[in-house]
């Protein structure tokens, strides 16, 4: 058997366009993961406030007990039986950034814990609120320490993303699966995807190494 | 310092425990303006959670507690975020382990507090920092940040920081304990030159020259109660209880 990658050359393009997809709808779920997360990381950090903390901790364990297929399928699926017709690319967005920031939340909340507690003592002792004291003094400090593992959960991103093909989201795997279906050239097209991903992690890893160090060199060390 | 004058600091009658360990009993004291109060005693009596139960980082479970007339806690019950906030800014706290922020400068770490909740602006909160880092020996540091200074430094800024607030009173929680022994002199000079101006002070420490020196009133913790308080002669040269004595002659004899 002999390979043949003249399919990926002439549907490079296509490829290329895919890609964009990609990283638009990545980009976009992880906007949402950050911020659901810095909420839901927030609200599980004081079990004393039963309502907050309850409905933080049953949305992590959902999330982080079932398969991402299946809910991406619950809201593609299952949503239009209340007639809820998203469009696919927002379910996509939906979908990954929900499941992403039950991770986030995690990564935001063991942050913060690492954060000694003497700096909101001191924080709260000047006289700042809470609030005050977690924008200011603790979330500048554990913003640092959630760069690496933050690093991992984008690149995991990066990957799940490719489930999103599977609702006629026209991504780096959809556009690879067009070109298999015309070419029947399984081998070398999906090798061809999986380099064009691994280029998008890598980057994505040099991107936040590069941030780490920056942030390091501005002072914000233990 | 006046018999009339409005205590800065009244507590009455506090008690806290922690599970069935009573860490305080029935404790009360009253520091008026300009005074300094030295709290020694042995590890565990409670000291520092008496120190701490002055600006509500530990509530009291029992009593009340009063800065400048206004309440804190009365009768185990704190007051609202909103009036501890308000009223923590007329506190200052040193901290045994200094908690500087470690992302800011020494200037900002001064900064912070006036900029933040006294709003105001860059250029007032700027000198004013410059001044007090002048005062506590640090002038040349405001661009550093807190990872490059020794201990001793550290503790000075920290003192700035909580100066910055403009605070009534000052409390200091074993400020010198974490710190190198040749360290202790530089921090120690500070205090002195702000009991000298007339802060009032509450500090619990081990150092007992400082208290002799400093202190207007000497007060002696064990087992969660103020066992005994007078003046530096009385408690050093003529402790009444022999707890006091015993806990003197064992820290004594170590130096």
């Amino acid at each position: 058997m002999t390979l043949d990658f003249t399919p990926v050359w002439q549907g490079w393009p296509q490829l290329v366009h895919g890609a964009v997809v990609t990283i638009e709808i990545t980009a976009a779920s992880l906007l949402l993961g950050c911020v659901l997360g810095l909420l839901v990381g927030i609200a599980r950090l004081d079990p004393s406030k039963r309502l907050i903390y309850g409905l933080a901790t049953g949305y992590v364990t959902f999330i982080r007990g079932t398969p991402l297929l299946v809910q991406l399928f619950l809201l593609f699926f299952g949503l239009p039986q209340f007639n809820i017709l998203l469009p696919a690319f927002v379910c996509g967005v939906l979908g990954l950034g929900i499941y992403s920031g039950a991770y986030v939340s995690e990564i935001v909340r063991g942050a913060i814990q690492s954060v000694d507690r003497g700096q909101m003592e001191a924080a709260r002792s000047l006289g700042m609120s809470y609030r005050q004291a977690m924008r200011i003094i603790i979330l500048p400090q554990a913003v640092v320490r959630m760069i690496p593992p933050l690093g991992n959960e984008f690149i995991a991103l990066i990957k799940n993303s490719a489930l999103v093909s599977l609702l006629t989201i026209a991504d780096l795997m959809h556009e690879g699966q067009k070109i298999i279906s015309v070419s029947y050239r399984s081998l070398e097209v999906y090798l061809a995807i999986a380099f064009v991903y691994l280029i998008l992690t890598s980057l994505t890893g040099l991107l936040l190494r590069h941030m780490e160090t920056r942030l390091r060199a501005g002072g914000v060390v233990q | 310092m006046s018999a009339i004058a409005k205590p800065i600091v009244e507590v009455r009658d506090i008690g806290k425990s922690f599970g069935t360990h009573r860490v305080l009993n029935d404790v009360t004291l009253s520091v008026q303006p300009s005074q300094v109060v030295v709290i020694i005693g042995p590890s565990g009596s409670g000291k520092s959670t008496l120190l701490r139960c002055c600006n509500a980082l530990e509530v009291p479970q029992e009593g009340s507690i009063t800065i400048c007339g206004a309440d804190l806690v009365k009768n185990g019950q704190l007051i609202s975020d909103r009036e501890l906030n308000a009223l923590r800014m007329q506190v200052g706290m040193v901290f045994q382990s200094f908690n500087l922020f470690p992302h800011l400068t020494v200037l900002e770490n001064v900064t912070v507090g006036p900029r933040q909740l006294r709003k105001m602006s860059k250029s007032q909160a700027d000198v004013l920092a410059h001044e007090l880092l002048a005062k506590v020996g640090l002038a040349q540091k405001a661009a550093a940040y807190p990872a490059t200074l020794s201990g001793g430094q550290k503790q000075r800024v920290a003192i700035a920081r909580a100066l910055a607030m403009q605070p009534r009173v000052m409390l200091f929680d074993e400020p010198t304990s974490a710190l190198d022994p040749e360290l202790v002199g530089e921090v120690l000079q500070v205090m002195k030159t702000l009991a000298r101006e007339g802060m009032t002070m509450i500090v619990v420490t081990h150092e007992m020259g400082f208290a002799r020196e400093v202190a207007d009133v000497v007060m002696v913790m064990d087992a969660g109660q103020i066992i005994e308080a007078g003046s530096p002669e009385q408690v050093f040269s003529a402790p009444q209880n022999p707890r006091t004595r015993s806990f003197l002659q064992a820290v004594i004899s170590r130096d």
